[in-house]
């Protein structure tokens, strides 16, 4: 299993460090890790990929950010229905003969070219972290350059918070 | 308040604003904030960067002891907060004054000790920089505090404070930090004190869930081999009349930690003592073969559970712990309880059922605990250290508050000072911090002014914050420091006897300094006991005597703490019980 956290946690300096210091203190491996501003400024949202684990595990990381002080509210997006982006910048060899295939490429990615010069072209794609890893996988035979990828950035689908609310209200989310 | 324009007379800094607000300088918020929370006494070590604070605080009323460094001014924090219940308060400097903190953060944060941590800060304006004694003291302390802050501005501290208190003192208790960078020192802005806190992320449950407790209820009354598991959480939660009356009502046997000693009486017919690593055949018993066990306030620490296949494995595990996380995290539990262990206990009590039917149990457990208790074999004329701390308890009548540093002898403290009330007992259990004893005795007795206060040390853990000598010296405090003396880390040699074939690596302390004429340097009244047959007239001369005083007991070398449980083994797979 790969969790998917979303954490709504205190806008404030230093509230990333403390929860990176957690996971370092307790020996927990994330994939990736997203933090922005919400819609209310004193709030942000992290969303964290977390390495495979068990349940126990989720639990245990689960309550140690609710000990945060600055934590609000963690919910477990893993089995529910949810929207979940990653982006990814991929800048890949395109002589301008083969421009193209990459061209042709992409497009049923519904990604676009970004950028354009003599040697390369850069790709931006939006997806889930399977889509963008099945288009690096076509791409790399034409020669990737650099590639950035912000992580996964996730909120709960509206059915899925309506619907059935004693699933998303309770199941999922952790009262403490 | 904040955000208030200064008034227009500033000459006046006691000026009255909107609400009681007070227009006061960063200083003398931090002393008011201080008088607020009712602290009587601060432990602390001045420097550059508190000088504003330490200005602040002379004649301010509120008593200052002054350490010999500033560790010892944390574990004397923690010495007087285990006594009292109450969050302890220390100061320290920017930079070697913070960092020298770190080691009683960490010991806090693992054993749930309230505390309130202030730290000075190089100024705003060279935060960053590598300035003069400049150390980043939130990164280093975030995960050894419960929380911490670095004030940004003078109107942020009596929030910040009032927040630092409440979190270190409630929940599960642990340290808090407050950072204070030097210019806020002399910054002005309003103080006001009595908003209660906001802290939305910060919520602990402290009234349990009624249907868990039922749940506990019904599956004790069909139990057969019940037993209470009672950590430190009774202590915190100051719920020993609660423990009491619950374990009389369903004649329970009690199993405790190192830390919740004390938080039942030793006494008690059906108190079986510390279990674990060290502890009672009895206890291990219990623990191993019960078939429904409530934890109260422990977290199933490692020393306490051995390996954890064979912790309990045949029983219903109840667990209560405010701390959510601690339940589940290393023994599967049936029924977790959230809250205080006193609310739940009441809650406990208010629920009638039929007494669970473990007379066979109990009397098992009692045969157990009676044909084989802690045990030592005097032989010749050495002192046994063993013996030693039982004189000390009957001599005291068991009503000494006793502190301890970490290894041998604080498990036999553990083992043979009968402890029979809460708040007698500090001892770092957790983190095992060598050095804790001596400088939590001096808090233990500004906490306990009353009580007589016995410092049993090892005399390597003596050796690592001696210095603190100089207070109990200075103010001829009625602390009683004995020295459990075996030349030795005594538990490194002790393992490197059993499990490195006695190949002592630097464990052996053939030299010593002259105890009794270090003593006598920082003018404590001191002396040193070699032979059995002296022991009891030296202990009861020394203890007797009013004021402080220094005893070496120079032990048998050779003693082992048994029982014991060996690290990767069963708490059924005890070794050295009583022949």
């Amino acid at each position: 299993m790969t969790p998917v956290l979303s954490v709504l946690v205190h806008n404030k300096p230093g509230v990333l460090n403390r929860i990176t210091a957690l996971f370092m203190r307790k020996g927990f491996n994330i994939q990736s890790l997203t933090v922005c501003i919400t819609e209310n400024p004193e709030i942000s949202r992290m969303t964290i990929v977390m390495s495979d684990m068990d349940e126990a595990a989720l639990e245990q990381v689960m309550k140690q950010l609710h000990k945060q002080i600055d934590v609000l509210k963690v919910t477990d997006l893993t089995d529910q229905a949810m929207v979940a982006r990653d982006l990814a910048l991929i800048r890949v060899s395109s002589p301008i003969a083969e421009r193209a295939i990459i061209h042709s490429l992409i497009e049923p990615f519904r990604a676009n070219v970004v950028d354009v010069g003599r040697e390369t072209v850069t790709v931006q794609v939006t997806g889930d972290a399977e889509k963008i890893d099945a288009l690096i996988a076509l791409l790399r035979p034409y020669g990737i350059r650099e590639l950035a990828r912000t992580g996964l950035t996730a909120l709960q689908r509206e059915a899925a918070s309506s619907a059935d609310p004693k699933r998303a209200g309770e199941a999922q989310v952790l009262h403490i | 308040m904040p955000g208030m324009s200064k008034p227009a007379d500033d000459e006046t800094l006691t000026r009255s604003g909107e609400g009681g607000a007070m227009w006061m300088k960063g200083a003398d918020m931090v002393v008011e904030a201080l008088r607020r929370e009712q602290v009587e006494v601060i432990f602390g070590y001045p420097g550059g960067a508190v000088l504003p604070l330490y200005d602040a605080l002379y004649q301010c009323g509120i008593r200052h002891v002054l350490t010999r460094h500033e560790q010892g001014a944390i574990h004397a924090a923690e010495g007087y907060a285990r006594v009292t219940g109450k969050p302890g308060v220390v100061i320290a400097t920017s930079g070697p004054g913070a960092t020298n903190l770190v080691t009683g953060l960490a010991d806090a944060m693992m054993d749930s000790i309230p505390l309130v941590a202030i730290t000075g800060q190089v100024a705003k304006t060279v935060i960053g920089t590598d300035a003069f004694q400049e150390t980043s003291i939130i990164g280093i302390s975030t995960p050894i505090t419960k929380h911490n802050y670095q004030i940004r501005h003078a109107s942020e501290i009596p929030k910040v404070f009032k927040e630092a208190f409440h979190i270190a003192n409630s929940g599960r208790k642990g340290p808090v930090l407050i950072d204070i960078p030097k210019d806020v020192s002399g910054e002005e802005a309003w103080f006001a004190y009595d908003d209660p806190p906001q802290l939305p992320g910060y919520q602990p449950t402290v009234v349990p869930h009624h249907m868990q407790i039922r749940k506990l209820m019904h599956g004790l009354q069909h139990a057969k081999r019940p037993v209470v598991l009672a950590g430190a959480g009774i202590l915190h939660a100051r719920a020993t009349d609660k423990l009491l009356a619950f374990v009389e009502k369903y004649q329970l046997p009690v199993v405790q930690t190192l830390l919740g000693l004390g938080g039942f009486p030793a006494s008690h017919a059906l108190c079986l003592g510390m279990g674990g690593m060290h502890g009672s055949a009895a206890a291990n018993k219990a623990l191993y073969e019960t078939d429904f066990l409530i934890n109260l306030g422990a977290r199933f620490d490692d020393r306490l559970t051995g390996k954890l296949e064979h912790f309990a494995p045949h029983a219903v595990v109840a667990h209560i712990d405010i701390d959510p996380a601690e339940i589940g995290k290393n023994v599967p539990t049936d029924i977790p309880v959230v809250g205080d262990v006193g609310e739940a206990l009441a809650m406990m009590l208010s629920i009638d059922v039929p007494a669970p039917d473990a007379a066979a149990w109990r009397e098992e457990l009692l045969r157990v605990k009676r044909e084989l208790p802690f045990w030592w074999v005097q032989d010749g004329d050495r002192i046994k250290p063993q013996r030693l701390i039982a004189e000390i308890a009957r001599i005291t009548k068991g009503d000494a508050v006793v502190t301890t540093d970490v290894g041998q002898h604080q498990m036999w403290a553990a083992q043979f000072f009968p402890l029979n009330r809460p708040d007698r007992w500090v001892t770092s259990g957790g983190l095992g911090t060598m050095g804790f004893g001596l400088p939590a005795a001096i808090g233990a007795h500004f906490g306990r002014p009353d009580k007589l206060v016995v410092a049993i040390l090892g005399d390597a853990g003596f050796q690592m914050t001696l210095q603190e000598l100089a207070v109990i010296g200075e103010y001829q405090l009625p602390i009683k420091v004995v020295i459990v003396n075996n030349s030795a880390l005594g538990m490194v040699r002790q393992w490197q006897e059993m499990f490195h074939g006695e190949r002592y690596s630097e464990s052996l302390l053939p030299w010593q300094p002259d105890f009794v004429k270090l003593g006598e340097a920082y003018r404590i009244p001191s002396a040193r006991v070699e032979r059995d047959e002296e022991l009891a007239s030296a202990l009861e001369a020394f203890l007797s005597e009013p004021g402080p005083g220094l005893l070496e007991c120079v032990v048998d070398p050779n003693e082992n703490v048994y029982p014991m449980v060996a690290p990767g083994t069963g708490i059924h797979q005890m070794v050295g019980v009583k022949p």
